[in-house]
């Protein structure tokens, strides 16, 4: 190697390294230490003996945290239908209609983002208030004469869940917007034009030419929500605190991790060995899922 | 190149080696040994600076450091420190399984050592802070109560009596109902509330210290039908919870209180203080919640709520243990009582300045052991994370008493060897 390629060399280096530190203490450090750490028995806050997949094992196969696991999954998929189903596809709409131009979109394109920019836990302190028994949401109902439709909302697990899922549609649904008509305002308009002019309606352009164009856009929206809906712990922690409440309805596996990694001052010890397990599992399934959906969604899209 | 790397390696040998004799003569200069000191209660910052004004006062080589972290993160900060082989001198420890997660890790002094008089406390309050060898880990601080508290300005206006049997308190809740109030406060949205409740309703109905001693040692078990008549009883209470109850948060019951829109609140006796100082013309008192006949025994459920422990990795444990037996002193337990309305264990503790914590001293003489957390908080899935669950359930009509007695009972089986014979 001579001196202008080994220069070279440590000019790359010195403008990689502080990035690659970054990664290594914070995100490869940890996860390897979860990976390790799960694969011992705790004593409290000790490391005791190795055990291998014990513990991996004794999540899948034992009461209570096999219920407990996939209970949580199962709210973890829940968050994810109802993300897709309602956010994403409002934001398409959304997306669509600000990029159609339509009256005021410049407003509505401001309003729609501004959630975004709260902070997660003001939002869900707030929201935790208009959603209590004799909250906003109750007294509006009883304004216009339902008090049939009053419940409490965070306090049943029929509506649980679901209004947090909700209050975070309310709050995110800007961002999907936003990139939804950046990828749609993206489009050249001579292909929308030629469109037109050869006679397609409103219903073809879109699923005929915008869709398939903006393929991109989901991709990214997905693999998103597959990770936000694997990582969910704030939206519940700030709206119906650690332990799942009410009996588990609203318990994802985010809240589990961190319940049983660390303990819950009202209810009980950590259990590190099992918490590392499920932070291990929880880093496989986003890698995994979103690996999926990239490949999935990339065989749909097409070039201009 | 080289040569420059060299000097800006020599360069930084000699700023930390100044530093660090900078550091070395400023403490020669105080010669005062500064110990750190926490706490999970941001609430008393100012209680503890006074305390610990006064400890310094008579102990002028000493200075304590104060860092009041927030009761949820407590836990997760200390752990973090103390397994990274630092951590605060002494410290507040919780009792029960929350102190032995740190006792069996290794992180704590035996207390006895630096602390012989410990042995002095009360048998009940040392219960929260020995292992099941007798080690003794903390100095216990104060002790909870849980009972009924009932609005008194209330059953004065709507001529009611201090209940003397269930149907009695079923009743004097019937007529604030009709009256429009709220005859209870409590909600089932925190599962913590649901054990609270049970503290102060179910124990009289279990029986108390018979029921707790048989099913500890494994000669019955949850499913044991006093147990589940307890919880029926809690399940009569539903029609005088307020609308909504499973959306109540602890927040809303309180307020409920101390605004007199609810007759009575059932929890803890560390609310008193915190009614008194919301509404000061609050006229509340408190009962044990009676059973089925006026003679039956009408139990409170008693714990030991906080420890002072020492860090077993510090290098200034002589001054911290000096700190400790300030804190453990009587004078230091009277400021308990009277500063915070706290019941503090220290032998030779007056509570003659507090009214309401000689009512509860009064009611203690018919207590038992808060059952889950005294019994059942030692390992996953605890028996407390398993009935605020289930109960939780109970009270949104999902599940049978009997249920939840199944669900404890099942839990704590996979676990506890006394169930497993």
């Amino acid at each position: 190697m001579n001196g202008k390629s080994l220069r070279k060399t440590g000019t790359i280096l010195m403008f990689v390294t502080p990035g690659l530190l970054i990664v290594v203490v914070f995100i490869l450090m940890p996860l390897l230490m979860s990976l390790f750490n799960s694969m011992f028995n705790w004593n409290q806050l000790i490391r005791a003996e190795f055990v291998g997949l014990e513990n991996i094992k004794k999540l899948f196969n034992t009461y209570p945290y096999k219920e407990r696991f996939f209970n949580a999954l199962g709210n973890n998929l829940r968050w994810f239908v109802l993300t897709m189903a309602i956010q994403n596809t409002l934001g398409l709409l959304f997306g669509y209609l600000m990029a159609r131009r339509i009256l005021g979109h410049e407003f509505f394109k401001r309003v729609f983002f501004l959630p975004v920019l709260f902070s997660i836990v003001a939002v869900g302190f707030l929201w935790g208030l208009y959603l209590r028994p004799n909250g906003l949401l109750n007294a509006a109902l009883a304004a216009v004469g339902r008090t049939d439709l009053q419940h409490a909302w965070l306090g049943e697990a029929r509506y649980a869940t679901l209004s947090i899922i909700m209050v975070n549609i309310w709050r995110w649904i800007g961002f999907p917007s936003l990139v939804f008509l950046a990828a749609i305002d993206s489009i050249g308009q001579e292909y929308l034009e030629a469109a037109y002019l050869d006679g397609a309606g409103e219903w073809q352009v879109f699923w005929k030419i915008v869709f398939p164009l903006i393929i991109p856009a989901i991709t990214v929206i997905t693999v998103l929500t597959i990770i936000g809906s694997l990582n969910v712990f704030e939206q519940v922690y700030t709206m119906a605190g650690l332990d799942g409440a009410p009996n588990y309805a609203t318990d994802t596996i985010g809240t589990l991790f961190y319940r049983t990694a660390f303990g819950s001052v009202d209810s009980g010890s950590p259990e590190i060995g099992i918490g590392s397990a499920i932070s291990v599992v929880i880093y496989l399934m986003t890698f995994f899922f979103s690996l999926f959906s990239i490949i999935f969604t990339r065989s749909k899209e097409v070039e201009l | 190149m080289k040569k420059r790397m060299t000097l800006v390696a020599v360069m930084l040998l000699v700023i930390s080696l100044v530093g660090l004799f900078a550091a070395g003569s400023a403490e020669q200069k105080t010669a005062k040994t500064e110990i750190q000191f926490w706490t999970w209660r941001p609430e008393d910052v100012d209680f503890y600076n006074s305390v610990i004004a006064d400890f310094e006062k008579a102990n002028p080589d000493i200075k304590v450091v104060q860092n009041a972290i927030r009761n949820t993160e407590y836990n997760t900060v200390l752990a973090a420190s103390l397994s990274g082989g630092s951590g605060p001198d002494i410290f507040q420890t919780r009792a029960y399984g929350g102190l032995l997660t740190f006792s069996d890790s290794g992180y704590l002094e035996n207390i006895e050592k630096w602390y012989p008089a410990v042995t002095n406390f009360p048998e009940a309050a040392l219960g929260g802070a020995k292992d099941s060898k007798g080690n003794i880990w903390g100095v216990p601080v104060i002790g909870q109560t849980q009972l009924v508290y009932y609005n008194k300005a209330m059953y004065d206006a709507y001529g009611l009596k201090v209940p003397a049997t269930w149907n009695e308190f079923l009743n004097n809740c019937k007529v604030l109902k009709n009256k429009g109030v709220t005859p209870i406060a409590n909600g089932s949205k925190e599962g913590w509330i649901v054990e609270t409740m049970l503290g102060s309703v179910g124990a009289t109905f279990y029986g108390g210290n018979d029921f707790f001693n048989e099913v500890v040692a494994g000669k019955t078990t949850f499913e044991d039908p006093r147990f589940i008549r307890a919880i029926e009883k809690l399940g009569e209470l539903k029609p005088y919870l307020p609308p909504m109850y499973t959306g109540v948060a602890y927040t809303d019951m309180q307020a409920a209180f101390f605004n007199e829109m609810a007759g009575h609140f059932l929890g803890g006796s560390y609310e008193a203080s915190y009614f008194k100082s919301q509404n000061p013309d609050l006229d509340f008192d408190i009962f044990a919640m009676p059973g089925e006949k006026a003679t039956d025994p009408r139990y409170v459920s008693v714990y030991a709520d906080m420890n002072w422990s020492l860090n077993a990795a510090s290098t200034k444990k002589e001054a911290a243990a000096k700190f400790l037996a300030f804190l453990a002193s009587t004078e230091v337990a009277n400021r308990f009582i009277k500063d915070l309305g706290n019941v503090a264990w220290a032998p030779g503790a007056d509570a003659s300045s507090s009214p309401f914590i000689q009512k509860v001293l009064e009611l203690q003489k018919t207590s038992t052991p808060y059952i889950f957390l005294v019994g059942f908080r030692y390992q996953q899935p605890t028996g407390s994370a398993l009935f605020q669950s289930a109960g939780q359930g109970f009270f949104a009509g999902e599940l049978s008493a009997a249920e939840v007695a199944s669900n404890v009972q099942r839990g704590i089986a996979t676990y506890y060897e006394p169930f497993q014979k």
